[in-house]
């Protein structure tokens, strides 16, 4: 309990931090205020149609991301499984990206997300289909760095057959995230998605804690397997298709947050679902803070930040699950 | 030495020969087009435009394939009577020009490569201002040996711009704001025109001197009194996603959405005259809207 509430702490005071920080020098008790109360001027326009969106959606993006690490690792029963590094990210971002070339959808339509969605669906069902269930380290990631490359290839061949100009830029947004002016249509269009994949992933909690005894011990205990490995794949979906149709594919939240949570919550699957997402939206808030410290003037993309904190954890934890592999 | 020898040769020509010798220096565009380039093929946007303004016919051998864009370029229906090219060596080399056009930001690598193959090569360099348009102008009149037609189109460039000059009253605060949040400051031709059809530019007074992007926030917190953006391209891009904030299209009391298509100002050529004219009307139709 203590954890959790140290967690909330923690994602509230980011929230209002991130609310203060933007290119208009506005001090942070009058941003603030505007945000509540309204006023005159500009000021909150920009509070609730410009920040309030961005901080909202870091919130929901990094806690769905972070949740459907945990859930992927404890149906896995793989530290290294998570959406950005098994392909399920980049799939959905393949699926957004022909949604919008192909004119189905306009940016802030049902469509979109719902594009997404089938992406991640088939990019996990393709993953986890090649790895098998029992998740071998080897062939999982195997598997992943396959639909990866394969789906970044699609996407950008996608954008470059784009007739227009600006679209082959936006293969960095697809690959790397970005929250730069996103608007409160696009929180209100992930937010159901990411809300239906969390009820989804809660509702495993019980079935991840057998899990941890074993297949054969689970299914004696009562537990489907089939059903457990069809909402884990669909609630992870759900998530990944909503947050990467608006934020593009944000890596390594879903490889850190559970990996330095997982001694908190005595390594229970169903505690560390609750407290990744907690942590994975402090640590998204925390990433899109410092893109806009570091860098005011540019949009530095919200993966170069998750992968220079993930990539080196990333490295640490291969190099200990090599000493299990044969 | 040498200029005393010719000088000596040209006393000793025969009266005849120096008659009709003044009489080509008297018609200096006939002189000068005996040596003009009779192959020449441009590369870049911009000098495809004057070139096929002002080049005699058949003179002008290929455009480049940007020419018959009609998002980036105000001759489309000219540069469809000319065979295009997409600007690479070996395929300028095979038209055999022997001149060519290309801009300051043309590849390097395809400019030295055909100016090693012994093809001149003329850069010319984009005009940052309106004032720098007579001198793009006169600058192709005169390596296409056009001195004269280029005189007659630069005159009238000219004392159309002195006439649109010739603006009164209130100045509004405008900002163009294109994919990315882009914004071209003083500093700029777009700048110069928006300028010179008599608004103050936004981008300027936030500190963009040449242009830049923008942040959304910045723009909104500036209240500008009109937003001028280029209409959307075909498909869809992140870039261009900015110029849908609702934020944007909240802004109280600013004129947004008018447009002007890229076309008319990324090139110093009389076209950008329409892009003044057009300013010129959203802002009358402003003032009278505050009156």
């Amino acid at each position: 309990m203590r954890l959790f509430l140290i967690l909330f702490a923690l994602v509230a005071a980011l929230f209002a931090l991130s609310l203060t920080i933007g290119p208009a020098r506005t001090g942070p008790l009058d941003s603030l205020a505007a945000l509540f109360v309204g006023g005159d001027g500009p000021l909150p326009m920009v509070m609730r149609e410009i920040r309030l969106p961005r901080a909202l959606l870091a919130a929901l993006v990094g806690g769905g991301l972070g949740m459907a690490g945990a859930a992927l690792q404890g149906y896995l029963r793989n530290p290294l499984a998570e959406p950005g590094l098994i392909g399920v990210s980049g799939s959905a971002a393949l699926g957004a990206v022909l949604a919008l070339q192909a004119g189905l959808t306009a940016t802030a339509s049902l469509g979109l997300p719902l594009a997404a969605l089938l992406g991640a669906v088939i990019g996990v069902f393709l993953v986890i289909g090649l790895a098998g269930a029992r998740g071998g380290s080897l062939t999982l990631i195997l598997a992943g760095i396959a639909i990866s490359a394969l789906a970044s290839a699609l996407t950008s061949l996608v954008l470059n057959l784009s007739p227009n100009p600006f679209a082959a830029n936006d293969i960095v947004f697809w690959m790397m995230g970005s929250l730069a002016d996103r608007s409160m249509t696009h929180f209100w269009l992930a937010l159901p998605f990411v809300a239906v994949g969390g009820i989804l992933l809660a509702s495993t909690a019980r079935g991840l804690d057998a899990l941890t005894l074993g297949e054969d011990a689970a299914e004696t205990l009562g537990l489907s397997l089939t059903r457990l490995r069809l909402l884990v794949v669909l609630g992870t979906a759900a998530i990944v298709g909503g947050a990467t149709a608006v934020a593009g594919a944000i890596g390594f939240v879903g490889l850190v947050v559970p990996h330095i949570l997982r001694p908190f919550v005595g390594a229970q699957p169903s505690r560390l679902l609750w407290a990744s997402a907690l942590g994975g939206a402090a640590l998204l808030l925390i990433a899109d803070i410092s893109v806009r410290v570091i860098l005011p003037d540019r949009d530095l993309k919200l993966g170069v930040v998750t992968a220079l904190i993930g990539a080196p954890l990333f490295l640490h934890l291969i190099f200990k699950t090599r000493r299990e592999l044969p | 030495m040498a200029r005393r020898a010719a000088a000596c040769i040209s006393v000793s020509v025969r009266p005849s020969k120096l008659i009709s010798l003044l009489a080509a220096l008297v018609l200096s565009s006939a002189a000068a087009w005996a040596d003009a380039p009779r192959r020449v093929v441009s590369l870049n946007l911009c000098t495809d435009q004057l070139a096929m303004l002002l080049a005699a016919p058949g003179q002008l051998k290929s455009v480049s394939y940007i020419s018959r864009d009609k998002r980036a370029s105000a001759m489309t229906a000219e540069a469809a009577h000319f065979p295009i090219n997409h600007g690479g060596a070996e395929e300028i080399y095979l038209l055999n020009p022997d001149l060519v056009l290309a801009g300051t930001y043309s590849s390097r690598a395809t400019v030295n490569m055909l100016r090693r193959l012994g093809i001149p090569v003329h850069i010319m360099a984009p005009a940052l201002t309106l004032d720098a348009i007579p001198e793009r102008i006169s600058e192709i009149g005169r390596v296409l040996g056009r001195d004269a037609t280029a005189a007659k189109i630069r005159a009238q460039f000219e004392s159309d711009l002195a006439e649109l000059r010739k603006i009164d009253g209130p100045r509004p605060r405008a900002a163009i704001y294109n994919a990315n949040g882009w914004t071209p400051g003083e500093n700029s031709l777009p700048g110069q025109i928006l300028k010179t059809a008599g608004f103050t530019n936004v981008a300027t007074q936030a500190g963009f001197a040449y242009g830049g992007e923008m942040p959304l926030e910045l723009l909104i917190m500036a209240q500008p009194d009109l937003i001028v953006s280029a209409p959307a391209y075909d498909g869809h891009s992140r870039a261009e996603d900015i110029l849908d904030h609702p934020a944007l299209r909240a802004l109280t009391g600013t004129a947004t959405g008018e447009s002007v298509a890229d076309n008319t100002w990324i090139c110093g050529t009389p076209h950008v005259l329409d892009a003044v004219r057009r300013l010129a009307k959203a802002r009358r139709a402003l003032l009278a809207k505050a009156d």
